[in-house]
């Protein structure tokens, strides 16, 4: 199941650093979100495009993960060379994330 | 009647105080009538026509703006402020005068005092010279900067090593100000350089005579501001994705109003019959956009905590947000510094039909070499095959099934503007020179102005409000 189905995502940009949003349509996918969409996958996802490190915030009540990727833009909106100097496509390329959905229907709730 | 203290999001289960509760807490309706410098204008003079707002904020300054406007004022001292100034006012100016709604945007970019001026100019054709106009001064910090040499935050640096490439620093100006000017009777406030939030935040201090060190409520209105600040992005803008996320009515999507009380209770929403859509998903989506670290989302009013702000449909079109909270300002406010950066060449052409990938990855071999034969320099330069690998590279686009066309795009950056001329002009000579079938050229050489960000001792950064008659 590719990401997209149980989340949406936006990209927004200050300087050099890019953030995108994960955000579950639905609550009770969010534990999906918090084990497999991690810090180290989406570094690896945006390899070549991100040379800084990854950081990641959970918003549980929200159902929402936020990533904040350092030195992901090119030197900066202002001066980039990029097509896309604010990075605003990156949120459709993290939602092509493969998640396993294996366990998505079993409720692990005591 | 005796109030007890209600927290923001708990008030409408006191089902017997309800009533009194609304009667007696006070509220406002603001709308937002830009997201940006260029956005649409008829958004905002539905908010002012139908929307019962009794403020409108243009939020129109981007990261650089500033610096660009200052370019413009050096060349022209009454130039620097927003162009498209006049047409916004020109569409809104009347209808807020007769519904007594009160304008307040950065749209005085690199010369709020112009702008007042122009405003007020323009005002006056309308005949509407009763008009109190305002503009709030003191953005501009250039000078303590220079003074001060400041490291830049973005990379090892410092402004003064910047020298003579610096064009302008404008610090983020708060909230304080645009309250001072509305308390004055301002019926437009005009800044500069402020941060986006304190431009909604400040109505919220001044209907409801907020004190400036209550950090709740100021990060519960920034909530609210931060919501608000890109307009058309909270009601279905930048949101659809068909068929996981589809918005109607984008053509004529409608700019939102955020219902604040006095308590910081917020319902987000628009004019009725308008495109778009707000819901729980839209505005968590704005939430998050260009936020860091939730807990710590600095302002210059406020530290304001997102993390338990909590969103909630309570009606169709109709979100209630709470939660916000905050922490003491700190000590320093963010100037933005614009600098000369070099220039960017650039030039286009496109293929297609059968092999035009082949064609377009022939037409980047050789304009490689043509610029390493012809010796362009350049510090930094990219090939991109648009439709290919333009936007995320070539490692997130392996496996994509082969395009019917291709845009080839080559971009560097150069010390002259001759050398970027250079670069756009190895890509046309591609007509008659390079793969069959190539067309469309487009090329472009542009000077480069970046930014970068120092942080200010706050009590550097002395704002004045000065009303301009109409």
């Amino acid at each position: 199941m590719k990401l997209r189905e149980i989340a949406h995502s936006r990209t927004g940009d200050k300087g050099d650093i890019s953030n995108i949003s994960v955000i579950a349509f639905d609550a009770k996918d969010y534990p999906l979100l918090e084990a497999q969409v991690t810090s180290a996958r989406v570094k690896a996802h945006f390899a070549g495009i991100v040379a800084g490190e990854v950081m990641r915030y959970e918003l549980p009540h929200l159902g929402a993960l936020n990533f904040v990727m350092y030195r992901a833009l090119g030197g900066g909106v202002t001066r980039s060379l990029a097509l896309d100097a604010h990075g605003k496509s990156l949120s459709s390329a993290l939602l092509d994330l493969e998640i396993d959905d294996d366990f998505r229907n079993i409720n692990l709730a005591p | 009647m005796p109030l007890v203290p209600l927290q923001a999001a708990g008030v409408d289960w006191l089902i017997p105080w309800h009533e009194h509760v609304k009667a007696v807490l006070r509220s406002i309706r603001i709308g937002s009538g830009a997201g940006y410098s260029g956005d649409r204008i008829e958004p905002a003079v539905e908010l002012a026509d139908k929307g019962e707002i009794q403020y409108l904020v243009f939020e129109c300054l981007g990261e650089r703006t500033v610096a660009l406007a200052q370019q413009a004022r050096m060349k022209d001292p009454q130039a620097g402020f927003d162009p498209l100034l006049e047409a916004r006012m020109r569409a809104v100016l009347p209808v807020c005068a007769e519904k007594a709604i009160t304008i307040v945007t950065n749209m005085g970019a690199a010369n709020p005092l112009a702008a007042a001026k122009r405003t007020a100019e323009l005002a006056k054709t309308l005949g509407l010279s009763s008009l109190r106009i305002a503009a709030v001064l003191g953005d501009d910090v250039l000078d303590a900067c220079r003074d001060r040499d400041l490291p830049i935050m973005e990379f090892d640096g410092s402004i003064r090593q910047l020298g003579n490439r610096v064009l302008s620093a404008n610090a983020y100006l708060g909230a304080a100000p645009v309250a001072q000017a509305l308390k004055a009777g301002a019926d437009v406030v005009i800044t500069g350089r402020a941060s986006d939030p304190a431009l909604f935040l400040a109505p919220m201090i001044h209907a409801f005579g907020w004190a400036m060190d209550d950090w709740n409520l100021l990060g519960q209105g920034t909530v609210a501001g931060h919501l608000l600040e890109c307009a058309g992005q909270i009601t279905g803008g930048y949101f659809a994705d068909p068929p996981y996320k589809d918005v109607a009515g984008l053509a004529r999507l409608g700019f939102p109003i955020g219902e604040v009380r006095e308590d910081g209770a917020l319902v987000i929403t628009k004019v009725a019959g308008s495109g778009g859509a707000v819901t729980a998903a839209t505005c968590k989506e704005q939430l998050l956009y260009e936020v860091h670290d939730p807990r710590r989302y600095i302002q210059p009013d406020v530290v304001a905590d997102f993390s338990q702000v909590t969103i909630e449909a309570i009606a169709p079109d109709r979100v209630r947000v709470g939660g916000g909270r905050g922490t003491a300002r700190t000590d320093t406010l963010k100037v933005s510094v614009g600098y000369l950066d070099g220039y960017i060449g650039e030039g286009q052409i496109s293929y297609a039909g059968p092999g035009a990938l082949a064609r377009g990855r022939l037409a980047l071999d050789i304009v490689r070499e043509r610029l390493r034969l012809t010796g362009v320099a350049s510090h930094d330069i990219r090939f991109d095959l648009i439709g290919v690998d333009s936007l995320h590279g070539a490692a997130l686009a392996a496996g994509a099934a082969e395009p019917y066309e291709v845009r080839v795009r080559v971009a560097g950056r150069t010390d002259s503007l001759g050398e970027a001329v250079r670069i756009g002009n190895e890509v046309e000579t591609l007509y008659t020179n390079g793969p069959a079938a190539g067309g469309g050229v487009t090329k472009s050489a542009r000077e480069v102005v970046a930014v970068a960000s120092v942080l200010l001792p706050r009590d550097l950064a002395r704002t004045q409000v000065r009303f301009v008659e109409a």
